[in-house]
Parts: structure tokens; sequence; C-alpha cells
């Protein structure tokens, strides 16, 4: 019998191969027990509840409302030659009535105490591309970004895994409510050094995934003054900006920038997504927002790589411009919003479980150290195994975010229904009295 | 290295013996060599007074437009001093320069309006963009589009949340079902083996990022379309090493040429990782047959690398020649599948390049499940997924579409092909695309890349047609050029051979 010779094996890249996309993490693997038994308040009610999804579904009514009121308009129903200009040849400008929709919307957020030009606005399928490519723009393989810890999980995948860039953490801790410090920012800059690392930019998320806190204004001053100081870059990822509970607690950089006369504007960049505010991840609408003519003009090319569909642009944009809309639309969202996050930490407060003090977001950051056997991150997956195995709920663990202390969990609230919610708070109730008991 | 060629750009040309403008600015001295020659179509018909005052209102109006809607972005506020750190206010530098690819084939950056009044005097035919069944495709979508995406059945929240990223199954099973009609049935397409991306280019991209490291490189037959030059190289940091086709081969593909490029690529320290194809060819718009796809399989089996067959146009065949997907091919052969990959998309095929979808089809396990991953920075919109689940379930839509646009192809290809005929200008053998290749080297005064971009400027300035000229696909041979007709109507082809004849008498009297 002839011996078969074993064709080799025809390779893939390190790219594909590579283990960066983070898909492996606890982050992901609690989503899978979810898909697996996925709660149901009548099919499935001890199923597990997703608690580990930021997605905001508390004000779909209001946009579905809206949407199905303006089919006619969203659609190229009356407006045949529309289609024609708007439609064909795409170009990665994106329609100008949109970009123009966007910026405006982004003013109304801040209350117009900063000011959008629709030509610096940058469209990508999703803050998920834009971060990548205000990335692949501003570093090379092998450079780093400083991103202050607790961060969110995605960004190992989206900040490193094509690019080949590095991320150095800024470490923050519960001891100031984990906002981030000079000396901080100086630490991880050393660190970065210490490696040879070149360090090319700042990323911050304001307001915080997964701490649900917008970030001090004295704060925005520091990190703005260290990335002068240093010559680098400064990422506003602000795309839970829609989300703080009262507006005049929200400072954006371009706040800071108007401030300042945009002196020295030009290593700011902001990103900005409809996904959170909105609740329409499934649309894939991300911008860059960037004060640096030629981070735009690249970044305008690039996003050929990850371009909004012109249907999905004609379909938006008209509700975007529509001010009297958007206006009620974010009041309503961010009350809406402050009821969950209430709801949640009264619940919570019950079952005798703190959490850090929120003002933003769709989650909380919740601090259930107490529960460890020992502040090891073994010990918090352990417990964090326990709540989805046992009280079936899926939470984030701190660790998955990098945060340096164990013990802290990520906790959604606005990607479920009210009743779901209490659901949830009552099976953590019984969990925490359980334990009570057990430890005596 | 790939000798990457960087082209003027159109909009500032240099001289010109028609413009009587003093204006300032660029843009206002091609503005000027646009209504000029309006002008003279209009004098023909309306008489002096209008002959002079249309054009002048509109260089007034397009002035005044200009201005306020100025391409590019402007500073929210002028910094007061220029930025010292170079550092910052320039990014990581050699990587921003290889990025910036230009070809005069670069996407124009004119709003629709401009566009409209542009068009009304140039002839855009460097842009492979099919608008001969729009008309099919508007009706569709008014008497459709409503409905599709948000319906009695279908509500924002199905729509809005987060979606499986490399398309929903519904329209995978979708596409698999319209590519398989698109090349007539020949093969079927296994909805599993797609993934969904938000356009060809990224489909490309993420394609080159799976299959090779920075530093390696792809064999690509040249001519090629420049956009593989971006989509191929740009982030990936991936080579292209052109394999060149001849005019006497009737640029078909050589497996000699591939083998002398890869063992060229071997002794310079390169690693070949793969062959990327278009079937049907861009820009010159013939089909690969049977044989050289076997052979090409042959060969990439044998030094164990991976092919890319980009068949994008598949569905604008318009000859009596047969096309065979590469897929067809791998059903009857046992291989390694594995090395086997397909890009498609519904841009060119269905006349929506705004919609942005493209396809990865491969046979693939680890590459497929790579890709899944990737799709998280280019996946398709949700409600564009609804719309075009509705439209490609739409059989009779869908068969009328591609039977109509076949036809049109092919009657306004062969036109414009008689047309150059008449004037002395042979055209590649195309039966397929948007384009024809055309043999100007008659026309270039020597025979070098500096002619032929002579040629192209006196047709872009004079003869107000855009044309890609050979040069910025890396062919070989001076003097060829890609001329797409599928944004003109029969009507506007007698005027594009006017204009060419003219041109062309000023290169003879030259010569």
């Amino acid at each position: 019998m002839a011996i078969e010779i074993e064709q080799p094996r025809v390779g893939l890249s390190k790219i594909a191969v590579s283990k960066t996309h983070g898909e492996d993490s606890p982050y992901f693997a609690g989503w899978k027990a979810y898909d697996e038994n996925p709660y149901d308040e009548f099919r499935n009610p001890s199923g597990v509840i997703q608690m580990g999804l930021a997605e905001n579904q508390v004000s779909f009514d209001i946009l579905e409302e809206y949407l199905e009121q303006h089919a006619e308009e969203a659609s190229w129903g009356k407006k045949a030659s529309g289609f024609r200009e708007n439609a064909l040849f795409q170009d990665y400008h994106g329609l100008q009535s949109f970009r123009k929709a966007m910026a405006s919307f982004m003013e109304q957020i801040r209350e117009g105490r900063a000011k959008f030009n629709p030509d610096r606005v940058v469209l990508t399928a999703g803050a998920t591309a834009a971060n990548e490519l205000l990335t692949f723009i501003l570093a090379d393989p092998g450079d780093a970004l400083l991103v202050p810890t607790p961060y969110y999980p995605g960004f190992d995948r989206d900040l490193r895994w094509r690019t080949g860039v590095n991320i150095v953490p800024i470490h923050c801790d519960s001891s100031n409510n984990f906002q981030v410090t000079p000396q901080a920012l100086e630490a991880a800059y050393k660190n970065a050094e210490s490696l040879n690392i070149k360090v090319r930019g700042v990323l911050i998320t304001n307001p915080s995934n997964p701490l649900g806190a917008t970030i001090h204004r004295s704060t925005l001053e520091q990190i703005l003054d260290f990335v002068t100081i240093k010559n680098i870059h400064l990422v506003s990822d602000e795309i839970y900006s829609g989300s703080v509970f009262s507006p005049t607690e929200f400072t954006s950089v371009a706040e800071i920038l108007e401030s300042r006369s945009y002196k020295d504007c030009e290593r700011v960049h902001i990103v900005y997504s409809l996904s959170k505010d909105l609740g329409l991840p499934g649309f894939r609408v991300g911008t860059i927002y960037s004060y640096n003519d030629r981070v735009v003009t690249t970044a305008r090319r690039m996003s050929s790589f990850t371009l909004i569909s012109s249907q999905t642009q004609q379909l938006l944009g008209s509700m975007l411009s529509d001010e009297k809309f958007t206006g009620n639309y974010i009041t309503k969202n961010r009350e809406r919003l402050r009821n969950r996050y209430e709801k949640m930490v009264g619940g919570l407060r019950n079952a005798g479980v703190e959490c850090l003090e929120g003002n933003a977001g769709l989650f909380c950051w919740v601090n259930l150290s107490p529960l460890l056997e020992n502040q090891t991150r073994e010990s918090e997956l352990a417990v964090w195994e326990a709540i989805l195995h046992r009280v079936k709920l899926n939470i984030s663990p701190g660790s998955s975010c990098h945060c340096s202390e164990p013990g802290w969990f990520r906790v959604c609230f606005a990607n479920m229904s009210e009743k779901t919610l209490e659901v949830a708070l009552k099976r953590i109730q019984s969990f925490m009295e359980e334990r009570k008991i057990t430890s005596g | 290295m790939t000798h990457t060629r960087t082209q003027t750009q159109p909009r500032t040309p240099q001289s010109d013996a028609d413009t009587t403008s003093t204006t300032s600015g660029g843009r206002a001295t091609t503005a000027m060599r646009v209504i000029v020659p309006l002008q003279g179509v209009v004098q023909g018909r309306g008489g002096l007074v209008l002959g002079s005052v249309i054009p002048c209102a509109l260089f007034y109006f397009l002035q005044f437009y200009l201005k306020r809607h100025r391409p590019g972005p402007t500073p929210t506020t002028p910094p007061s001093t220029p930025p010292e750190a170079a550092e910052v206010s320039s990014p990581p530098l050699h990587r921003v320069q290889s990025r910036s690819i230009v070809s005069p084939r670069g996407r124009p950056q004119w709003t629709p309006m401009m566009r409209k009044i542009i068009q009304m005097v140039f002839f855009q035919l460097g842009l492979a963009e099919n608008l001969l069944c729009v008309d099919l495709v508007q009706d569709w979508l008014a008497a459709n589009a409503k409905n599709s995406i948000v319906g009695r059945d279908l509500s924002i929240s199905g729509i809005a949340t987060y979606h499986p990223s490399e398309g929903l199954m519904e329209l995978k099973l979708a596409v698999a079902g319209f590519m398989s009609r698109v090349m007539e049935r020949s093969t079927s397409f296994n909805p599993s083996q797609i993934i969904l991306t938000a356009g060809a280019a990224v489909a490309i991209e993420m394609l080159s990022f799976c299959l090779a490291d920075a530093g390696n490189a792809f064999l690509v037959p040249s001519p090629y379309s420049p956009d593989l030059d971006r989509d191929v190289k740009w982030r990936t940091g991936v080579e292209i090493i052109p394999v060149p086709c001849r005019s006497t081969d009737g640029f078909s593909l050589s497996t000699t040429a591939l083998d002398r490029a890869f063992t060229q690529a071997k002794k310079r320290g390169l690693r070949v990782r793969g062959i990327i194809i278009s079937n049907p060819s861009n820009p010159v718009g013939n089909l690969l047959n049977r044989e050289t796809l076997y052979r090409l399989l042959d060969f990439a089996t044998e030094k164990n690398i991976h092919i890319i067959s980009n068949e994008i146009l598949a569905g604008s065949t318009h000859g009596s020649e047969e096309f065979v997907s590469l897929a067809e091919i791998i059903d009857s052969e046992d291989l390694d599948r594995n090395r086997v990959h397909i890009i498609y998309g519904l841009s060119k095929d269905l006349s929506l390049p705004g919609f942005g979808m493209g396809v990865i089809y491969s046979f693939n396990e680890n590459v497929l499940a790579a890709s899944k991953k990737l799709t998280r920075f280019a996946s398709i919109s949700a409600p564009t997924q609804r719309l075009l689940i509705a439209m490609l379930s739409d059989t009779n839509f869908v068969d009328k579409f591609i039977k109509t646009n076949r036809e049109r192809l092919h009657r306004i290809c062969s036109e414009f092909v008689a047309g150059l005929k008449q004037l002395g200008i042979e055209c590649a053998k195309s039966s397929g695309g948007f384009y024809c290749w055309a043999d100007m080297r008659g026309l270039i005064r020597s025979y070098s890349e500096k002619g032929e971009l002579e040629l192209w400027d006196k047709l872009l300035n004079v003869a107000k047609i855009n044309v890609t000229p050979g040069s910025s696909c890396h062919c070989i041979e001076p003097g060829w050029f890609q001329c797409c007709f599928t944004m003109l109507t029969e009507k506007d082809i007698p005027v594009v051979m006017e204009r060419i004849a003219k041109v062309s008498e000023t290169c003879k009297s030259h010569s």
C-alpha cells in the first residue's frame, strides 16, 4: 500500500492565527453560557440573564415610532432621483447631509457647549472600526497607547490585533473612585519607556466603560496638559456621551479645547457612535472627529475599509437632523437610564452590595470584593463562575477589564426589560442572603 | 519592489491654451475649461445670447457653489501659530506617505450637485460604476424599500440590536442563491462558506491580512486595477509583485511569467503567499478559461500558496464567451481546497455601489473563522441587510435584472468599441466588465509612460474625457487606456467619439 505523502498545509498569516482577538476571555465566555441558556420571562424563567452586554434598549419605542412614521422619507419611495445621487458611487466622504446631521447631534448632546464642523466628521462602520482606524493612523506596530484601567475588554482586540500596537495601562484604583491622576499617567509613560516602547497617545473613554461615570473636568485638563507636554495624541471615546443622566455633569474634551481657543488641538480626536446612545448597534454607525487635517484626510481614505451604506445614512440622516425629535429623545433617554440606574443601585444596596457612584452609561461598577476568598484574580473568577452558573447572571469580571483591584464587576441594566431587571435583583438578593447564612 | 506610480491629480492642469480666466485658484480655472466648451454646445442651438448668458450664469453659480462647498476639511478655527512639534501634526510619516496613493482615477471629491454640472460637459470614463440599469433598481426600491426594512413583521428592535457581524444567515442564503444565478447555475454556493463585509475592498484587505504577513507578497497579473494597490498593500504591509501580461498574448496570463515572477521574488527574499486574479479581469475585461484556471491551481498547489479569485464582475459578462468560476473548477477537482478563496460583491453586478456589500467565499475553515472575527470592523448595517434580503429573494427581479444588464452592456460595449474602431483605435477583446481596454499606442508621441500621460492629459483637458491610463494599472506596455462606458447613454457615444477624434487628429499632426 502506497504511503500517502501529506501535502504541506497551506499557511495563514500570524494575524489570522493569533489570539489577540481576545475572544477566549471570560468576557466572551459568559456570553456563550447565555447563548446556550438564555432567560425568557415565560419560556425559560430560570435561564441566564444577560447582564454583560452594554446595549441600550430602554428607548426603543421612541425610535420605533419615529422610524415607522417617517419610513417613506427613509426609503426612496418618492425621491427616486435621490437614490441615483446618493446610492451611486458611494464616496468615502459620505453624504454631506448625514455628516451634518451627526455633527449637529453631537452638538445637541453637549447642549451646544461645543461646536462640530461636518467636514471634520469621518464615517466608519461603528466605533470599533473608528478606534482601530485611529490606532492605525496614530501609531506604528510596536508602539503603544496608554489606556486607563479598568477599560472595555474589546480594546484589546480593537487597538492591538491588526495594528500590532500595544496597550500600556494607566493604573487607577478605588482610593479616588478610579479617576486618572497625573502620577498614574507619568508612571504608565515611564513603564512604556522602560520597555523601550514608544508612546503615541492616550486613549480615554468618557463617560467611562466600565465605570459608568464621567471624567471630571479637572482630570480632563490634566490629561490634556500631559499629552501636550509629552507631545502625543489624545483619543477621547465619547460613545456614551448621550447616556449621561444629567447633561451638566459631562464635559467633553471638545469643550475644553474651545475654552483654550483650540490651541494645540491637532493632537485631539473624538470617537462617537450611535450604538449606545440611540441603541442602534445593528446599524453600524460610528464616527471619528479629528481636529487634525491630515488625520481627517487619511482617516477618510481609510474609511473605504469600513463604509456605512448610503441607505443607512439616508435612513438616519433625516431623523438626526430633526432637532425637535432628537432633543426629546435625548432628554427621555437620560431620564429612563437614570431611573434604571437608581433601581439597580437601590436593589443592590438592599442586598448589601455597594457600587461605585455612577452618573452615566448602561451599567454599574459593582464591588463584590467582600465575597472573595482572597483578594486575587483567581478568587474573582471563582465568584464570577458561581454567579454565572448558580445565580444564572452573566456579569463581567473586572479582570477582563484589566482592573488592578480584584472583586469589581460590571453589571449592565439597560439591555433588558424592567421586569427582567427585577428578577435579576431578586436573584442577587437571595444569593447574598444565602452567603450571609453560610458564612454565619 | 513594486513601482508604485504616482499620477498627477487631474484637477489642476498646468497649461491650456483655451483658458481666458484670470481668476485665482486651480478650481476656478478648471471650471472655466468646463464652461468654454459648453458655450460651443449651446451656441449651436440657442444663439449668441443664450450661448453667452447660460455659461456665465453657470460659471458664477459654480463659483458660488465651490466657495460654499469646498471639498476637504477646514479647521474649526485656524490655529494661531503653526504647530512646532512635527511629531503630533504628522502622524507616523512613513506609513502616511505610503498611504498617499494617488491615481488619476482617484475618487472625485465633488458633491453630487457639482457632479451633475460637471457631467453635463465632462465625460467620466474612469469610474467603473454601472448606470445602465439604475432604472430597474430605482423602480424596485420605490415599490419595495419601505416594507422591506420596517414593516409589519419587522420591528426596529429586530434590526437595531447586535447581529452576527459576518452577516445574517438569511442574507448569506440569498447571496449564495444570487451568486449561483449570476454564474448561470454552473455551480452552487454554500452559505456557510460565506462571510459578508461592508464592501469588496474590505473583503480583499481582509484576505490580505489573513493569508500574508507584513513583508510577504502576492503575485498579481498586470495590468491590474489600481484599487488593489490600496486594498492589498496599504495597512497590511504586504507587497504586490506584478506578473506582466502582453498584448501579443491578448493580455492572458502565462504560467511561464508566473513562474519567473515567483523565482525572482524568492531571489529577492520575498515570500509569496498567493496569487490574486480577477475574472472577468479588470482593467482588460477578458475571461479566464478553464485551462488557465486549471494551470493556476496546479501552480498554486506546486508552490503551496493561495489563490484569490476576484469575481465581482461575474454578472457583468456580455460576450459569447463562457464565464467559469473558480468555484466550478474546484467542484470537479480533487485537490486541497484550503487554498481557494473567491471575492464577490453586489456593488457592480446589481448597480448598488453605495450599499457596500462584499463577499468572501472560502473553502478554508480557518480563514472563515479569522475573517468572521475581522468583520467586527466592517459589517453591513442591519437595515441594509434586510433590504438586500428582500431584493435578492425577489427572483423575478433578479433574473430580469441580470438579463437586461447583460443586454444593455453588450449593446453599449459594441457601440463604444465600434466607435473607437472607426477612429483607428482597436480594443482588446472584452467579454466582461464595464469597460474596454483601448490601444492608443498610435496616438502617443513617445512610446513611454511620459508619452502616455501626455495623451491622458490631452484627453482630460481637451476632450474632457477622464480615462484610466495603463501605467496606473501597472501595464508594462505604454499606450493602453481603460475606458468605462457604463455611465454613458447611447446618445453620448458620438459626442465622446468626436472629442477623441479631435485629440487624435492633433496627436497625428504632431507626430
